[in-house]
């Protein structure tokens, strides 16, 4: 255990002495992102308040540092870790500049003074956010991509060892995501930083994370690494997700398949299939795709968007027995979509299947 | 950027301090006697003059003004804690109802004291107003807790006032001595018939509150972040809340005690003393507050006393008039904002 900068012990929090989740176990190391993920209401912000100790555990225990949070005085804690919170702030005639020099709170005196050395770390937080020319801007007249950046320059000039952010993806705009998402790894690495937060983008919660807590129920359900919990099965089940899938290899959701017979057969390959998979989806048209390598770009969305896919094996040329299953699916489809402009070695069964569809006379498309 | 924001602090302090001193000066002169320019600088540094302009001068009016001075400034303070610890613009001491549970309990006391034809010394009077306060603290912040709409816990504390004036009137209006008659204007809220005595108690309560509020100033400008922001940087929560409510309640209730509940100072002298600065820093702003809330109070009390002369008029009157305005624009500036 003493390994890790932020460990808990059999944490169980919730509100008001009800627990909400129990045995929570968290470990992480310096230079680590952690991102808690799991659907709305689940209590990611729960636990995310009772490390900050905004809310008194109701068993178990936070080590900080090797230390035992609740023997810290708050200043010690605010010495080393600091937040970012969710939701907006109702701020009256503060600047930018005001709201990042609050960060440096545990370390000035009496009155609050800020030294000279103070206010230059403050700029040089505001710096490494790209925020500076913000600095004297009211804080409630800028963007929420702004006001996020501002936020986390005054996590940052706290000079924290950890930094604990809510959802500090929720109200941005892509570019303004992944700007923030970028600051923060690059302060990671740079700062040798560990960062806890709770994110709802998957796909950026799968690039950006070393470990991901899922929280699910009453019990954090699993703890890995992304590659381990972002499988299609297991975030079908810890969403409880009813329509759609989450496509694991892209990190992205797909919507629910069209229903029914194949009316359309599409001849794909190559990642040409994927805009005609998605029309087809659109339209709500069910149709099959084949016939497909299974390391095929295409067969990672014909796998989730059609009623039926052909697939032959990585690397191996279309053998016969896929040619027969997708000849017998084609004769039920009244249309043929072909996608593909070569046949070479690979898919020279492909060839014949177009020719088998022209045979019978179906309206071939090309695209 | 930084010689700029404190240029502009400086004028704003020196605009205070001219305006304190004007203000001061015209006090000392209105008044059913009129006197010279000359006539008070001698009374004042040389005592020398007239018998009776003397004592007008040194008996009535400087201790009037001192009062006013250092009740107005109280007053606009325990609003700007207020305004913080509820996260609310428009909280105040008279808006919450605090003022009138104090005028509730002191009322009572006075009356109980009358009675036994005893008069009320001001430190009775304080810890009455003060624990009529906390009573009504106590209703404002349970219903703070069930409610989060601000909308809401001002309109719960002005019923709470309501509630609180209507008993005390009723107490009024039945306890039968020849007193009432003063007790019935300071029950309105009047800065008439201040003693020395009176000026030394609330100039020793005030200041040591004032002093203490000023030392909070680091942690109020965390806690204007938000409790979860003040909390992270190492600001004990519940000790900060008891002590903001405990300090805003000693200010408003010395105030009440001495002067009457006083409507709208504690709302819109904050608000302009930001406005003033351009920040709302509190290491800036509490003085600020103290310095504005004594030239208002000064200049209110100033048209309560010579507009209608000899009739006074109340001073929450007159408060009201240039206050409330105030209020409306904050409400509807944040409307906008929302």
């Amino acid at each position: 255990m003493n390994d890790y900068f932020v460990y808990t012990d059999k944490m169980t929090v919730g509100y008001d002495g009800k627990p909400l989740i129990r045995d929570i176990e968290i470990r992480l190391k310096r230079g680590q992102i952690l991102t808690l993920i799991g659907p709305n209401g689940a209590g990611k912000s729960t636990i995310l308040k009772s490390i900050t100790k905004q809310l008194s555990l109701i068993g178990g225990a936070v080590y900080l540092d090797r230390e035992l949070m609740h023997h810290m005085s708050g200043k010690e804690v605010a010495k080393k870790l600091a937040v970012v919170m969710t939701g907006r702030m109702h701020t009256e005639l503060m600047t930018c500049e005001d709201i990042v020099s609050t960060g440096r709170y545990p370390y000035t005196g009496r009155l609050g003074i800020l030294s000279d050395t103070d206010r230059q770390k403050v700029y040089s937080a505001m710096e490494l956010v790209h925020a500076l020319e913000l600095k004297d801007k009211d804080f409630t007249a800028i963007s929420d991509g702004q006001r996020q950046r501002v936020l986390l320059a005054r996590a940052i000039c706290q000079e924290p060892e950890v930094i604990v952010l809510d959802e500090p993806t929720s109200f941005l705009d892509i570019r303004h995501k992944l700007e923030l998402l970028g600051i923060l790894k690059n302060m990671v690495l740079e700062k040798n930083l560990a960062v806890i937060m709770s994110l709802h983008e998957l796909d950026l919660a799968q690039k950006i994370s070393d470990i991901v807590v899922c929280v699910h129920g009453d019990t954090i359900e699993r703890f890995g690494t992304p590659e381990e919990i972002f499988t299609n099965e297991y975030i079908h089940t810890l969403y409880g997700m009813t329509s759609g899938s989450y496509n694991a290899d892209f990190g992205c959701l797909e919507m629910a398949r069209p229903q029914g017979e194949p009316q359309i057969f599409v001849i794909g390959g190559n990642g040409r299939g994927i805009p005609v998979y998605r029309k087809l989806q659109r339209q709500g048209i069910p149709f099959a795709a084949g016939v497909l390598h299974e390391n095929d770009v295409d067969y990672a969305v014909a796998k989730f968007l059609a009623c039926r896919v052909i697939t032959e094996q990585s690397f191996e040329p279309i053998g016969e027995d896929a040619l027969q299953e997708a000849k017998k699916v084609l004769a039920q489809c009244q249309k043929v979509v072909c996608c593909v402009k070569t046949f070479a070695a690979m898919n020279k069964k492909n060839e014949e299947l177009l020719e088998e569809a022209q045979k019978r006379g179906l309206e071939v498309f090309f695209t | 950027m930084e010689k700029r924001s404190n240029g502009r602090y400086c004028v704003a302090f020196a605009v205070l301090a001219v305006l304190l001193m004007l203000f001061t000066v015209w006090n000392i002169n209105a008044g059913s006697v009129e006197l010279s320019v000359k006539e008070i600088l001698d009374i004042i540094f040389c005592r020398t003059g007239e018998e009776t302009a003397i004592n007008i001068v040194w008996e009535i009016r400087m201790p009037r003004i001192l009062a006013v001075i250092i009740l107005g400034g109280a007053l606009s303070v325990s609003g700007f804690l207020l305004q913080t610890f509820f996260g609310n613009p428009i909280a105040g001491p008279f808006v919450l109802g605090i003022s009138s549970g104090a005028k509730l309990i002191v009322s009572f006391v006075m009356i109980y004291l009358l009675e036994k034809s005893m008069v009320a010394g001001s430190g009775v009077l304080i810890l009455a107003a003060f624990a009529g306060s906390m009573i009504s603290m106590g209703f404002v912040l349970l219903i703070s807790k069930q409610v989060k709409s601000m909308s809401i816990l001002v309109i719960s504390g002005i019923m709470i006032g309501y509630i609180c004036s209507a008993v005390t009137d009723f107490v009024i209006t039945f306890a039968d001595d020849s007193n009432i008659v003063n007790l019935h204007n300071w029950s309105m809220g009047s800065f008439s018939g201040m003693s020395w005595e009176n000026v030394k108690i609330m100039s020793v309560v005030i200041l040591v509150t004032l002093v203490l509020t000023f030392l909070m100033s680091k942690p109020i400008s965390a806690y204007q972040l938000g409790e979860a922001y003040a909390q992270n940087m190492g600001v004990n929560i519940r000790l900060f809340r008891i002590a903001l409510i405990l300090l805003s309640s000693i200010l408003s209730a010395c105030v009440t005690a001495f002067a009457g509940p006083i409507s709208f100072v504690g709302i819109a002298v904050p608000h302009l003393a930001k406005n003033l600065l351009a920040t709302s820093k509190p290491i800036l702003v509490i003085p600020a507050c103290f310095l504005g809330g004594a030239v208002f109070c000064l200049g209110c009390d100033l048209i309560a006393r010579t507009v209608f002369a000899p009739t006074e008029l109340s001073i929450s009157s007159v408060t009201a008039v240039f206050g409330a305005p105030v209020v409306i624009y904050i409400m509807i500036r944040r409307q906008r904002q929302v």
